[in-house]
């Protein structure tokens, strides 16, 4: 599995999505579906599967969204912070 | 990190025995299988990663005595369970989830951020005139006076790096 990527998608001019997941979770893998059966572009990073630095990059952007370390955590437009597996929310956000 | 993943074999045994020993002491494993093998597998990748099973669904440290409050069964599972009706992965649930009267949804975290966690203290405060130490499982509160933890909560099945001085 690709710790950091990102997925194209098929929405043209769609939102800025960021996946912040675990491989080994089992809800993350049900966020990503999600995300790629809406087509959306975002991007990836498998935390548990980065290291050193490039963790520490990765949660001290989790610390600026001050949403804790919970997983998966998606971010759209920068804004819009969905943590845990909420797939109503993650369609209400990506819809608008 | 990115060792292979364990065989499906592996992951619907330990599923297995997992439901087996909850079975036995009152605890429930998810029935959706796929689900279950699932949170097993990334149980397995864990323990192959750090040497212990941490909660697949938590970014575990690899220090161990950071993470002890992680592994499964978490310090966590059985407050989820009255309160959501599931442990935060998913892996274990209630007996109204398992019976399917009711769904299984996003469990919020509970555990608390790292600058609060306490570790357990592992020597007893022997406050008063009791004749033997008494240790409290953190898994399932289980409690037993004797000298020294036992090797395996005889309730939850916690290991004994699990259990705190109560008393």
């Amino acid at each position: 599995m690709e710790a950091i990527g990102r997925v194209p998608g098929r929405v043209v001019g769609s939102h800025r999505t960021k996946f912040y997941g675990l491989s080994t979770c089992v809800w993350c893998r049900k966020a990503r579906q999600l995300l790629e059966e809406l087509g959306a572009e975002f991007d990836f990073v498998y935390v548990d599967l980065v290291e050193g630095e490039d963790r520490e990059a990765v949660l001290a952007e989790l610390a600026r969204l001050g949403r804790g370390e919970t997983f998966p955590t998606v971010v759209i437009d920068g804004a819009d912070c969905i943590v845990g597996f909420k797939p109503d929310e993650i369609r209400r956000a990506l819809a608008s | 990190m990115n060792a292979g993943l364990p065989s499906a074999a592996d992951a619907e045994a330990l599923r297995t025995r997992l439901d087996q020993e909850g079975e036995s002491a009152g605890y429930y494993l998810n029935p959706d299988l796929e689900f279950a093998r699932s949170l097993t597998s990334g149980l397995l990748v864990n323990e192959g990663r750090y040497g212990y099973r941490a909660c697949p669904c938590r970014l575990a440290s690899g220090d161990a005595a950071r993470d002890r409050d992680t592994v499964c069964p978490c310090d966590y599972r059985d407050a989820d369970l009255l309160a959501w009706g599931s442990c935060f992965c998913g892996l274990y649930v209630s007996a109204e989830i398992r019976e399917g009267k009711t769904s299984l949804a996003s469990v919020p975290e509970r555990r608390p951020p790292a600058a609060e966690r306490t570790m357990a203290p592992n020597a007893p405060r022997l406050g008063r005139a009791l004749c033997l130490p008494v240790w409290r499982c953190r898994v399932c509160g289980y409690l037993c006076a004797r000298q020294h933890p036992p090797a395996a909560c005889p309730i939850c099945k916690a290991t004994s790096d699990r259990f705190e001085a109560f008393a």
